[in-house]
């Protein structure tokens, strides 16, 4: 489904991937691990278009997305929950929702998809008036999770969902993460918190200093002496 | 008592002229953090399209006041995109004296071509008929800025909060990266931005000329300054704020030259912008808020 080739990005002077790659299949959850400063947002960012790569390409579902507007890539059905959830503050639950349909015209489903978002979190239909400023951090981070499958996403990109939430929400989170992929969705999923990562992902690739240091499949790298030691603390 | 609720009602109008630039400044400020230095000067060449209608083509103060937003809206997304968006990676300073020549600019060209000369407008364009209720006088040109102030205010609110694109506008304000990852075209954003602010400072300066009843080129600078303390007064980038802020001023302003001495009038709003950034920098409505991580 999508297919990062050699991709090299800097920022000024800074070489912050080196020739990375990776794949994401269809239907999968595939997790990117790695320490902070790894290039782990770094590379969500340029698959979204916020950053350029200076080489190398992105395919998605066939479609060189390398160089496209973000707001077509949006489009495309590639969607993201940004580090540190970004939900705008000084507008209304209701409202953070509605801007991740921007781009969508069918009113309908608009509506249905916003019941099941709802369903979902019945946290954010109460507050639905309510400012997202005044929400939790946990309440935050559903916030930007149903804010990104207001666009209807083919491939969910999420950048450290679990960053600042009490053990048990993180649980939460991966779980409805999990339940998300379930009903189809494809998710690439950035983390500092590798065992869970682990615990939900088919596969995982581990980041370091802007390349890939090692890769497989989750289950085989939660046992691999060298992720043990750098990443699950033993 | 009566007294002072006449210099109320009189500083009314000023006051909504105040708001209407105000509000633009602070739209402006909100999405792309700079202080447009040229708004003041937007509102002059509105107040000449608003008089050439007028005179030229005859048409009434409403007609007018359309004629003068449109070309506006229009010239201030020419402003943008040739101007600032060219610097929008730049420092914020860069993009500041960048402001100051468009303004100097706008000035300057329209000295060029139209001379200095000030032009009052054609005395048929505007009766003016006093009224009284209640012991006090009013005047129908106030009335006129006054009530025409205050729908365009209304449509503002409406575009701003209801419409898809006063959303885009907000969520860009708040958070460029967040919005572009939602699919916002920012760049139609902040046109549109400039669009709606420069066409209020049009609907102000075609106002300015009802009320003063002379134009010239340098008419914007002054005006603008103050709508700028105006807009700081309520809270920068803030839009309730820049409307209670230009009328908090007009009404100021009209109270000093009423009681005091007119000769006072700039001092005092300068001194309010003095006194603003002492006490409550944030303004009015600001906040500090902290960002939850």
């Amino acid at each position: 489904m999508l297919k990062v080739n050699e991709i090299d990005v800097y920022y000024g002077a800074i070489h912050a991937l080196k020739k990375l790659s990776f794949e994401v299949e269809q239907g999968s959850i595939v997790t990117l691990i790695g320490a902070n400063g790894a290039g782990k947002t770094t590379t969500l960012k340029t698959i979204s278009g916020l950053l350029r790569p200076r080489s190398g390409s992105i395919i998605y579902k066939g479609t060189d997305i390398t160089r496209i507007a973000p707001a077509k890539i949006v489009e495309m059905g590639i969607s993201q929950v940004p580090e540190g959830r970004r939900v705008f503050a000084a507008m209304t639950v209701l409202e953070n929702l509605e801007m991740g349909a921007y781009l969508r015209k069918d009113k309908k489903e608009i509506a249905r998809d916003l019941d099941e978002v709802f369903d979902r979190f019945p946290r954010l239909k109460e507050r639905r008036k309510q400012l997202a400023g005044t929400l939790s951090g946990g309440e935050q981070q559903m916030l930007a999770i149903g804010r990104a499958l207001m666009a209807r996403p083919s491939l969910l990109l999420m950048d450290e969902p679990s960053m600042g939430l009490a053990p048990l929400l993180v649980k939460e989170i991966f779980e409805i993460i999990k339940d998300i992929n379930s009903k189809g969705t494809t998710i690439l999923l950035v983390e500092q918190n590798a065992h869970m990562a682990l615990s939900i992902a088919d596969k995982a690739y581990v980041i370091e200093t802007g390349e890939i240091v090692l890769q497989g499949q989750a289950g085989e790298l939660m046992k691999s002496e060298e992720v043990k030691k750098a990443y699950l603390g033993g | 008592m009566l007294e002072l609720m006449q210099q109320i009602v009189n500083g009314l109008s000023l006051g909504a002229i105040y708001a209407l630039i105000a509000l633009g400044y602070t739209m402006i400020y909100g999405i792309i953090k700079l202080i447009n230095f040229a708004h003041g000067d937007v509102m002059m060449v509105g107040a000449y399209i608003g008089f050439f209608s007028v005179s030229l083509l005859g048409t009434n103060i409403m007609v007018a006041m359309i004629f003068a937003m449109i070309a506006c809206a229009l010239l201030g997304v020419i402003i943008e995109k040739v101007a600032y968006k060219p610097l929008r990676r730049a420092t914020r300073i860069a993009a500041l004296i960048t402001a100051i020549g468009v303004s100097l600019f706008l000035e300057y060209t329209t000295i060029f071509l139209l001379t200095p000369q000030q032009r009052i407008f054609p005395q048929g364009a505007f009766p003016v008929h006093d009224y009284n209720f209640l012991g006090l006088s009013v005047s129908n040109k106030d009335i006129f800025i006054f009530i025409s102030a205050i729908v365009l205010m209304i449509i503002l609110q409406f575009i701003v909060k209801n419409t898809k694109t006063g959303k885009a506008m907000r969520a860009v304000s708040e958070d460029k990266d967040a919005a572009v990852l939602m699919g916002i075209n920012v760049d139609n954003t902040i046109s549109m931005t400039f669009a709606l602010g420069s066409a209020l400072a049009a609907a102000a300066g075609v106002m300015i000329g009802v009320y003063y009843n002379t134009i010239n080129p340098l008419m914007g600078i002054l005006p603008g300054l103050k709508a700028f303390v105006a807009a700081v007064l309520g809270g920068i980038g803030i839009i309730p704020g820049a409307m209670v802020g230009g009328f908090i001023l007009g009404i100021l302003e009209t109270l000093v030259s009423g009681y005091g001495n007119s000769l006072y009038r700039d001092a005092v709003a300068f001194g309010v912008l003095i006194l603003i950034l002492l006490i409550k920098p944030t303004g009015i409505f600001g906040k500090n808020t902290g960002e939850k991580v």
